[in-house]
């Protein structure tokens, strides 16, 4: 994939219309700006090699230089590993792993090492790296490039796991990843990329851990993120034309992730339904049904249900791609079904 | 490589201190083994019993600023680098009073104050972050220099590539030090590296690569001089590889059965601390005297570790939930 990042258009409203990556570029350029220790490090990334294969961060290098903007070899580990050192050493770097799953080539690094270090360390030492990488299923990459790996990071303690569904929450949040004392994936999603939005000018950072209510609603509670939230939206009008009022949460953060407002909606609603782009089978939507089960099984109308891809790896065929993506008519489906 | 013909000679003042520090690395390993065995401490060991000369002289040209990222067998890396010895032994018996509280243990201690950044329990993974170290030191524009040390089986590891290619390519203050003793915990050398020495792979990544006689101090002392010069003076990073012997095998309770007849037995009569200890007096570079004293004073202090480690309290159990992240786990 090659997409070249233009400049977002302003108007004189004190917002700029952007899409998700214009906003990572607006995140990485605001924060290069306010704090000289923020690097950033990864395959492409500098402005000789095209500012990163999705143009996510054309015009760092030529603005603040090579040695704080660094491309680098195709060397998963040395980036990791690069990236938290210098974070043990007072920066805040923040590498790009191009795609979600040669993250796995640097899970010794990421897991063993920056997660770890501060626990191990008795606390003398942090990693505030962020990771940003790209995943999604959706452009016919298949089976190693399109996995979404938020299960695998949420399983492992010290490190925090962000995935944003629109242009105001890549900024905010990626503002916040880069300011937090601690190892943060950032995970950018296929689906959600292109999506414009007004994001504010003077956008700062979205807390960490915080869900967002996309809409409210008494019936039935649906908890998302990511490109899984932009096809919730989509489902939405097909719910209320089925007359259920759903209260659909973006969960943004997903480790840690914000059990007081799922809890909290589905107190009010009795119904839960959990979708998610990652497999079904032990993904994040089991975690999140488990809690609100424990929590709230007295108050539950029905039981949880989850959505998710099929155990298997993402395929190419796109028949068979769309039927690995979880499709807003399945979500119409379920939420009907959850009714009784 | 051979050494440089112009290469630097330690003086009398820099063996002495090279002594001392193979010297409080034995005693200090000795105390380790001595408390295991009578039952007051319960640890995985790697003793590098042997190896002494390596980090000894290496540390003799590290500050405190400067930094190591090392490994499981690297309680003599930071011996050698003047760590203190208290938080060192509460932390190897896991107590409050450790330089981690406790949490990491012998194959995870740090200590920042004498540059003790990483210790790592996974082979080979001492690379990438100093190299991270060594970028930052660059970035912050000082002389600073950053050892990795990790072993010969280590360098079989992807993430050894990976680090010699990206320090040589943004000339890094690093060098990779390879106390290579002959044995990949149990396989043996040839059986495991496809080459003859560790330092030819230099090559492949354009840099200085040097084999040395690890357990010779004034080989060493040439080397690791031309080297640290290089790294502070902005010229890049050096593979160095020490060849040398462990003593005690791969962990302790090792049988050594994977070594040949009478190995483990030559090596022990090249043991390099009393060759060492011999040839400083027959050369006049010290006295018995004053290395008597260096001794007394340097078993007291070990002692005294060993008694301020094992009385200090155990971690309080909330423990658990603080350090996982810089705020406290909520549940």
């Amino acid at each position: 994939m090659s997409t070249t990042t233009t400049r977002a258009a302003t108007n004189n409203t004190g917002t700029s219309k952007m899409n998700s990556l214009q906003a990572v570029n607006a995140a990485l350029h605001q924060a290069m700006a306010a704090d000289d220790k923020v690097l950033v490090l990864g395959e492409d990334i500098a402005d000789p090699e095209g500012g990163g294969v999705t143009g996510a961060t054309a015009g760092l290098s030529t603005k603040f230089g090579g040695e704080r903007v660094r491309s680098t070899p195709i060397s998963e580990q040395a980036i990791i590993g690069a990236a938290i050192g210098a974070a043990l050493a007072g920066y805040k770097p923040v590498a790009e792993i191009m795609l979600m799953n040669f993250t796995t080539v640097a899970m010794d690094m990421i897991f063993n090492h920056a997660a770890k270090l501060r626990f191990m360390s008795g606390g003398q030492t942090s990693v505030p790296i962020t990771i940003r990488t790209l995943t999604g299923a959706g452009w016919q990459t298949a089976g190693q490039h399109a996995d979404h790996l938020e299960g695998w990071y949420a399983h492992a303690a010290g490190i925090k796991v962000v995935a944003p569904s629109n242009p105001v929450d890549y900024k905010g949040l990626l503002l916040s990843c880069i300011d937090d004392p601690d190892p943060c994936i950032f995970i950018e999603s296929a689906g959600s990329l292109f999506v414009p939005a007004e994001v504010p000018d003077d956008q700062g950072p979205i807390p960490l851990g915080k869900a967002r209510i996309v809409q409210e609603g008494s019936d039935l509670t649906i908890v998302t993120w990511s490109s899984q939230t932009v096809r919730a939206q989509m489902a939405l009008p097909a719910m209320a034309e089925a007359g259920l009022s759903v209260e659909l949460i973006d969960l943004r953060t997903i480790s840690p992730w914000d059990r007081e407002t799922v809890l909290a909606s589905v107190r009010k609603t009795g119904r839960l339904l959990v979708a998610h782009e990652a497999v079904r089978d032990f993904g994040p939507g089991a975690e999140i049904a488990a809690t609100v089960s424990e929590e709230l099984f007295g108050v539950l109308k029905a039981p949880v249900r989850r959505l998710g891809a099929p155990k298997c790896p993402v395929p190419f065929a796109k028949v068979l791609e769309d039927a690995y993506i979880v499709q807003p008519d399945q979500m119409v489906a379920a939420a009907q079904t959850l009714m009784g | 490589m051979t050494q440089p013909s112009n290469a630097p000679q330690p003086d009398s003042a820099a063996l002495t201190d090279i002594f001392r520090r193979m010297l409080r690395i034995e005693r200090n390993d000795d105390a380790i083994l001595s408390t295991i065995r009578k039952g007051r401490l319960q640890m995985p060991y790697y003793s590098a019993r042997g190896q002494e000369v390596i980090p000894a002289t290496i540390s003799h040209f590290l500050t405190d600023e400067d930094q190591i990222c090392t490994i499981y067998r690297g309680i003599q890396d930071m011996v050698a680098k003047d760590m203190p010895l208290k938080p060192l032994w509460a932390e190897i018996a896991g107590r409050i009073d450790g330089t981690c509280k406790g949490k990491g243990g012998p194959m995870h201690l740090t200590h920042p104050p004498t540059g003790v950044m990483v210790t790592t329990g996974v082979v080979g993974s001492s690379m990438p972050i100093a190299n991270g170290l060594a970028w930052a030191a660059k970035l912050d524009g000082s002389r600073r220099v950053v050892i990795a040390y990790f072993g010969d089986g280590a360098s079989n590891i992807g993430a050894f590539h990976e680090s010699l290619n990206l320090a040589s390519l943004w000339k890094l203050p690093v060098i990779f030090v390879c106390p290579n003793n002959g044995f990949a915990e149990h396989t043996r050398f040839e059986n495991g590296t496809s080459v003859d020495q560790i330092s030819k792979r230099a090559i492949g990544y354009g840099m200085p690569g040097f084999t040395v006689d690890g357990n010779d101090p004034w080989e060493m002392y040439a080397q690791v001089s031309t080297a640290i010069a290089r790294a502070r003076d902005g010229e890049g990073p050096t593979l160095l590889e020490c060849t040398t012997f462990r003593f005690l095998g791969h962990v302790l309770g090792d049988d050594n059965k994977y070594m040949a007849e009478g190995e483990l037995a030559a090596a022990k009569e090249k043991d390099p601390l009393p060759l060492f200890r011999q040839r400083l007096l027959d050369e006049g570079h010290v006295d018995e005297a004053t290395l008597a004293a260096m001794q007394a004073k340097i078993e007291a202090e070990v002692a005294e570790a060993r008694d301020f480690g094992l009385a200090s309290e155990l971690p309080s159990v909330d423990e658990i939930r603080r350090d996982v992240f810089a705020q406290e786990m909520m549940a």
